[in-house]
């Protein structure tokens, strides 16, 4: 094979030794992580195990489906979607009242102390928040809401804040010159600009706040996680099942409503 | 002011106070539901454990002996979110290749295979639904009893939920951008495979890696809290410190956190720049 035929096959495969790199780089970062957990693949999927897994699978089958339990699982998930949108809620006033400062209309220092504010909140997961409130507001659903609008309204504040800096000027600047007061110039002027992206934020996070809420019970915050981790504790298979195909039902029914709604508003602005 | 200037009334007081009221109406009940209730935070009993649980925080935790501890946990989450990413790319990627409709060869005329081929993808894409409407931390509640304690549990749990969650978007990526080569070359007689990496990878490959490097950066997050669970890393040193109410470990490991998000942040900003 001669060089030029070489050099062509290697761009009509678009490689590069950039590309080639960083796949070596990142092959070696699993091996080592691999390695470094001490995870045998193959024990994993040995006959044995094979076999041991069929028989904890089948243990969960068929799921609970009386009416007493299922009763019990819609009230769990009536407090699942209530604690997701009460945190939501919570986290996008908050967040609204957290990106004025962060967008910078308060002076450079509050700017920067808000921001942190603002990656921390973020950063500590809503599990974590979870716990930390369970310690606070003891065991229940208010812990739940209260973890999940923590951690929301470090993410919310930190896309208003960046919705809010890309908002055009113009609007609040004739009302301002025009003698209205800041407050009453950014709720009238600037608000009414930005409030589909806030509205639109917020729902994508809702969205994956039900997500989330789900699972917080499992540190005690209520909602279906909390049944589930009760029922898998007293080795209740069966129950265990039908509380997760519930999950599922959720999430799945989210996510078709959401994809519903995302081609209606593409239909309407198109 | 003019003396004659009255403010002008809000023509559409009306219409917005009766949407905060029905506002109102919806959110009572579900105030009631979440048992939302401000005056739990200033109970007496909850006030003095969290009062004494956050006077710890300062100073935190630095001994030499903790801070190892944390690094190794640390070390034990970013390889479990690394083995899980990897393990899901090698679930995803069968998976979405099966899904695509560009990669069908079924679709292209009328011929055999129309019935298998529609039911088989309407199987791939129940099992990609399962997988991913499962979240994580239900995966690896079940498999920490399946294997037991530990990462492996972890490992499993990430590779499963992040499968179908790559396995959808794969397929996705792969019908979104040009897909006349992949056809053209299917339609010649090339398989399935040759017509993907000759006709689809050159064109969609740097947006696989660069979705799939996000969500690398979504499982860091996720393994942080798997050992809430049991399930290894940071996540049991942090509810084993909370168990105990040590608030200087706690202190230490929120600090760790944050600084694991950002690290985790710019690094997949790298990557995605030496890919690009």
């Amino acid at each position: 094979m001669s060089t030029a035929t070489f050099a062509e096959r290697r761009a009509a495969l678009g490689l590069c030794v950039h590309c080639w790199l960083t796949v070596l780089l990142l092959a070696v970062l699993v091996w080592t992580s691999f390695a470094y957990l001490s995870v045998d693949l193959s024990s994993l999927f040995s006959i044995e195990s094979g076999s041991s897994m069929a028989r904890f699978i089948l243990r969960f089958f068929p799921p609970d489906l009386g009416g007493e339990f299922l009763r019990r699982i819609a009230r769990g998930t009536i407090e699942t979607l209530a604690i997701s949108a009460l945190g939501t809620l919570l986290a996008a006033g908050a967040g609204v009242l957290l990106a004025l400062p962060a967008a910078g209309r308060f002076g450079a220092a509050l700017k920067v102390a808000t921001r942190f504010l603002l990656n921390f909140l973020r950063s500590v997961p809503e599990l974590v928040w979870a716990a930390l409130m369970v310690l606070a507001a003891g065991l229940g659903p208010f812990a739940g809401t209260l973890a999940l609008a923590l951690h929301t309204s470090g993410v919310l504040g930190r896309l208003f804040a960046e919705s809010l800096e890309n908002a055009p000027p113009e609007p609040a600047r004739a009302l301002t010159l025009g003698g209205a007061a800041p407050a009453l110039a950014f709720a009238y002027a600037t608000l009414p600009l930005i409030t589909p992206q806030l509205v639109a934020y917020s729902l994508y996070r809702w969205e994956m706040n039900i997500r989330m809420a789900t699972v917080l019970g499992f540190v005690g915050a209520g909602g279906l996680g909390q049944m589930l981790y009760y029922e898998l504790s007293l080795l209740h298979e069966p129950q265990a099942c039908s509380i997760i195909l519930a999950m599922l039902a959720l999430v799945v029914l989210v996510d078709a409503a959401s994809a519903w709604i995302r081609r209606r508003q593409m239909r309407s602005g198109g | 002011m003019p003396s004659g200037f009255r403010p002008q009334r809000d023509p559409d007081a009306l219409r917005r106070a009766g949407w905060a009221l029905a506002a109102l109406l919806v959110l009572w009940p579900i105030l009631r539901v979440a048992e939302f209730n401000p005056a739990d935070l200033f109970d007496a009993r909850n006030l003095e454990v969290m009062g004494g649980f956050l006077g710890q925080f300062f100073p935190p935790n630095l001994s030499i002996d903790f801070l190892a501890l944390a690094l190794k946990a640390t070390m034990e989450t970013l390889a479990m979110a690394t083995a899980g990413t990897a393990l899901a790319m090698l679930l995803a990627a069968p998976l979405g290749l099966m899904l695509s409709h560009s990669l069908s060869i079924s679709r292209i005329g009328p011929g055999p295979g129309r019935g298998a081929g529609r039911a088989s993808r309407a199987l791939v894409r129940g099992v990609l639904l399962v997988l991913r409407g499962i979240p994580e931390l239900v995966w690896a509640l079940l498999m920490v009893r399946a294997f037991g304690l530990g990462p492996a549990a972890g490992v499993i749990a990430i590779a499963l939920t992040y499968g179908g969650m790559l396995g959808k978007v794969y397929s996705e990526i792969l019908e979104s951008g040009d897909t006349r080569p992949a056809r053209e070359l299917l339609e010649s007689g090339s398989g399935r495979l040759m017509a993907f990496f000759y006709g689809l990878l050159p064109g969609a490959g740097q947006e696989l890696a660069s979705y799939t490097i996000y969500r690398w950066e979504c499982a860091v997050r996720a393994s942080v809290v798997m050992g809430f669970v049991g399930a290894g890393g940071l996540g049991q040193l942090m509810d084993q410190s909370m168990k105990m109410l040590n608030g200087g470990e706690v202190s230490t490991m929120l600090a760790i956190f944050l600084l694991l998000v950002l690290l985790a942040d710019a690094f997949s900003v790298f990557l995605r720049k030496l890919l690009a």
